[in-house]
């Protein structure tokens, strides 16, 4: 366990550093996650040491969200000034973009397999 | 009682009473979501943010303080996000067949999300600082705050509205997808993971392990794109 949450802690570091010596706009951890994609992919072992361990840390990622969260407390004078505005963009852009790339999704999966049932 | 009051002001000065106060906060919220049958209303993240924010409010507490403790935490987001490597690599092989309706679903999801949001705040009268701020409210909340910092915005009000924007995400993409009759779990969860990032994904990982793998992904690329299009798409509102 401690050599899989290691590895992940490398990864990430591995992806700061790499975010930031290249000025990449991806942010660290999400160059971390494909550098041990990567790894998995390579190396069978790696993914048999690792696959428990961060199944674990995701099973309860919601948590992770609560401290920023609460952050909210801060911002009670800004929400209340401009909170329907917020709220309204926030509701309805949500909204679209999911039925919008769940749409698109779709469509071209759609197209796909017609091609393939054509071929 | 003056040992209580005692002991309550060296409680309140170390971090382990609001890392406690967290997890408990969250244990709640899951058992109200895991009793209510993961009704997408009860969503453990919005139920535990109340309970601690009237925790906060009721005890004089700041959010600095509070944070010291909950810090170690929030320090978890960054390996979770790497640990998301997990689930794409058990769906290596549906994500490689996918890859060009994922492709289609992350530039229109994403390019909506971005549009639309800044269209609606600036038709409301939102300030600019507010628009910049508002931009990243889709991708994942670290790379939001850099986001919303370079183009002029508030970081930390940024990490509630990309907080507020995964709660509203995690709670309607259920009811939305059922309604408009899309019963594709890739399709589902990689939505998700575009709109409404980790707490979409968290969500998603808890309806199916394979709309979670997709979710993952979405956030991850949009995290990317959004960093590309959010200056640009800001720039019609200057």
């Amino acid at each position: 366990m401690i050599h899989a949450l290691a590895l992940i802690l490398a990864c990430q570091l591995a992806g700061e550093t790499l975010a930031r010596l290249f000025g990449l706009p991806a942010p660290g951890p999400v160059i971390g996650m494909a550098l041990l994609f990567a790894l998995m992919l390579a190396a069978p072992r790696v993914a048999a040491l690792v696959q428990p361990v961060g199944e674990a840390i995701l099973r309860h990622l919601s948590l992770l969200f609560v401290p920023a969260g609460v952050g909210v407390v801060g911002h009670l004078a800004m929400l209340s000034n401009y909170g329907t505005g917020l709220a309204v963009a926030l509701v309805v852009s949500t909204v679209l973009a999911l039925a919008a790339g769940a749409g698109a999704f779709m469509l071209v999966a759609k197209l796909m397999g017609k091609d393939r049932s054509d071929a | 009682m003056l040992e209580m009051v005692e002991i309550w002001s060296y409680l309140t000065e170390s971090p382990l009473i609001w890392l406690t106060a967290t997890l408990l906060a969250y244990i709640v919220g899951d058992w109200a979501a895991t009793r209510a049958g993961r009704a997408p209303l009860v969503n453990p993240v919005l139920v535990a943010v109340l309970l601690l924010a009237g925790l906060l409010w009721l005890t004089g507490t700041s959010y600095a303080t509070y944070f010291e403790g909950a810090q170690f935490v929030h320090f978890l987001l960054g390996p979770a996000t790497v640990a998301l490597a997990v689930p794409l690599w058990l769906n290596r092989d549906s994500v490689r067949r996918a890859a060009l309706p994922i492709l289609a679903a992350l530039v229109v999801g994403s390019s909506v999300a971005l549009l639309s949001a800044l269209w609606i705040g600036h038709a409301f009268g939102l300030p600019f600082n507010l628009l910049a701020t508002l931009a990243p409210k889709s991708t994942t909340a670290p790379v939001a705050l850099g986001i919303a910092e370079s183009l002029g915005g508030s970081p930390t009000l940024a990490a509630v509205l990309v907080i507020l924007t995964g709660m509203i995400g995690a709670i309607v993409v259920t009811p939305l997808m059922n309604a408009l009759r899309i019963r594709d779990w890739r399709a589902r969860g990689f939505a998700v993971g575009v709109a409404a990032h980790g707490i979409g994904t968290a969500r998603a990982l808890q309806v199916h392990p394979q709309a979670g793998a997709f979710a993952g992904i979405g956030m991850a690329l949009n995290a990317v794109l959004t960093a590309f299009l959010a200056p640009w798409a800001l720039a019609l509102y200057l």
